[in-house]
């Protein structure tokens, strides 16, 4: 016992070493595997005030840019007002299924295998885990931490983002994930090679998840091939928001997200 | 005495801020960012007390993590980096080391270069195994290592040489 005492002693500083490395790489590896990089995230007091304090800051640099992306958004909602009055939908249960909360980036990343976003709202404005994030354009995330104030996104450019979308032209679905590559360009697969397809074609989101509404635009196809047993596509998709420039995104609110939690629960 | 611990304390708080808030939203080329926090490992005056060096250079890496939401890459390659410094700074600067009389105002500009360098490269090469994560991507954790390496070592020359107190 002695002598194992005086070991740890005379090696105390290669001990300590071995210890915080050790620490430092299970964190690492745990941040690795999907949704379980909660204990270290930059939705906390410290990280979101610091964030906060440089973004009000640096917001006036983009103001014109985005006051053009929010016209035309105004634009498009106005024209749909004026031309369709059938827009609405007749089944208005189902249309409050979700509720929309503004939101602004605080800190956004693209050059990393796993990026995260993180937002100014939290569990404050009723923000939860597993809420979806858009802009105007088309997809950008998924909530995956909360603090009060603050939340975390898991970036649809994250390899370990899986997110369900659809073609819109023929409603077969399949699974969206990163290959860590391009910021532009997501990877969809699981689409059977009895599909037809063409390039251009739009990528909606499937509405199956309780994270997205059904019809929210994803990308467009920019190229395909069929994987190694050649039964199924690997489609190159183009997105249509620009993921390096994010500024004001909206947060959907699923109402409902509870009860479907639960009766899948009763289904298992 | 006081002025050393004040002068460490701000300097951690100053390149964790620098590099969270600049430097990691550079992104020149598309994905290249410099990492400058760790000049806070090479400028850690040499003492004794190499435990308190080892567990602040953790710290540091930590709260880059945090800011970056980057799980542990950072703490691990500036751990590491604290631990074989030693190493680097006798072979970089001689025998002065042993003494503990260097100074970094007084080293030679090629001195400082190779102790630069070394430790970098390392701290990258880790950083970006860690980051990527996957054997087959080998070449692009090379690439990165290496253009990145270059960059965070004009920046750090740029800022120690900047904030260097010379006599004149």
């Amino acid at each position: 016992m002695q002598q194992l005492f005086n070991f740890f002693i005379k090696n105390k500083t290669f001990v300590l070493f071995l210890l915080l490395f050790s620490c430092g790489l299970s964190l690492t590896i745990q941040s690795n595997e999907y949704q379980r990089s909660k204990f270290i995230n930059s939705a906390n007091q410290i990280s979101g005030s610091v964030y906060g304090a440089f973004h009000s800051l640096s917001q006036y640099f983009h103001l014109k840019k985005e006051n053009e992306i929010l016209l035309k958004e105004n634009n498009r909602l106005k024209t749909l007002m004026f031309s369709e009055e059938k827009w609405r939908s007749i089944d208005t249960v189902l249309e409050k299924k979700y509720a929309i909360q503004p939101s602004l980036v605080y800190k956004n990343s693209f050059a990393l295998p796993n990026n995260y976003l993180t937002l100014n709202k939290g569990q404050k404005d009723s923000i939860k885990e597993d809420y979806g994030v858009i802009t105007s354009n088309g997809i950008v995330g998924i909530i995956d931490a909360v603090s009060s104030n603050y939340s975390r996104v898991l970036s649809i450019l994250n390899t370990n983002s899986r997110v369900n979308v659809k073609l819109k032209k023929t409603n077969y679905f399949g699974i969206l994930s990163w290959d860590g590559k391009s910021p532009d360009v997501v990877q969809l697969k699981d689409i059977q090679d009895l599909v037809k397809l063409a390039v251009g074609d739009t990528i909606v989101t499937s509405g199956y998840s309780s994270t997205f509404p059904p019809n929210i635009p994803v990308g467009s196809i920019l190229s395909y091939a069929l994987n190694e047993t050649e039964d199924l596509y690997i489609i190159e998709v183009k997105l249509f928001n620009d993921m390096k420039n994010l500024e004001h995104v909206y947060i959907i609110k699923n109402t409902a997200i509870n009860e479907l939690k639960a009766l899948n629960i009763l289904d298992e | 005495m006081n002025n050393t611990v004040l002068n460490t304390v701000l300097r951690f708080i100053g390149l964790v801020l620098l590099q969270v808030i600049i430097c990691s939203n550079i992104n020149f080329l598309g994905y290249l960012n410099p990492y400058i926090y760790i000049i806070f490992i090479f400028l850690y005056p040499i003492s004794n007390n190499r435990l308190l060096f080892i567990f602040l250079s953790f710290l540091l890496g930590l709260s880059v993590d945090l800011f970056l939401d980057s799980g542990g890459v950072h703490a691990t390659a500036s751990v590491a980096i604290a631990y074989v410094r030693p190493l680097f700074l006798k072979f970089s600067f001689g025998a002065a080391y042993e003494y503990q009389a260097i100074k970094f105002s007084n080293t030679t500009f090629s001195q400082r270069l190779i102790y630069f360098i070394s430790l970098i490269v390392i701290h990258h090469a880790l950083l970006f195994s860690l980051v990527i994560f996957d054997q087959n991507e080998a070449l692009l954790i090379i690439k990165q290592t290496f253009y990145s390496s270059i960059f965070t070592l004009i920046i750090c020359l740029l800022l120690t040489s900047l904030f260097s107190k010379k006599e004149l």
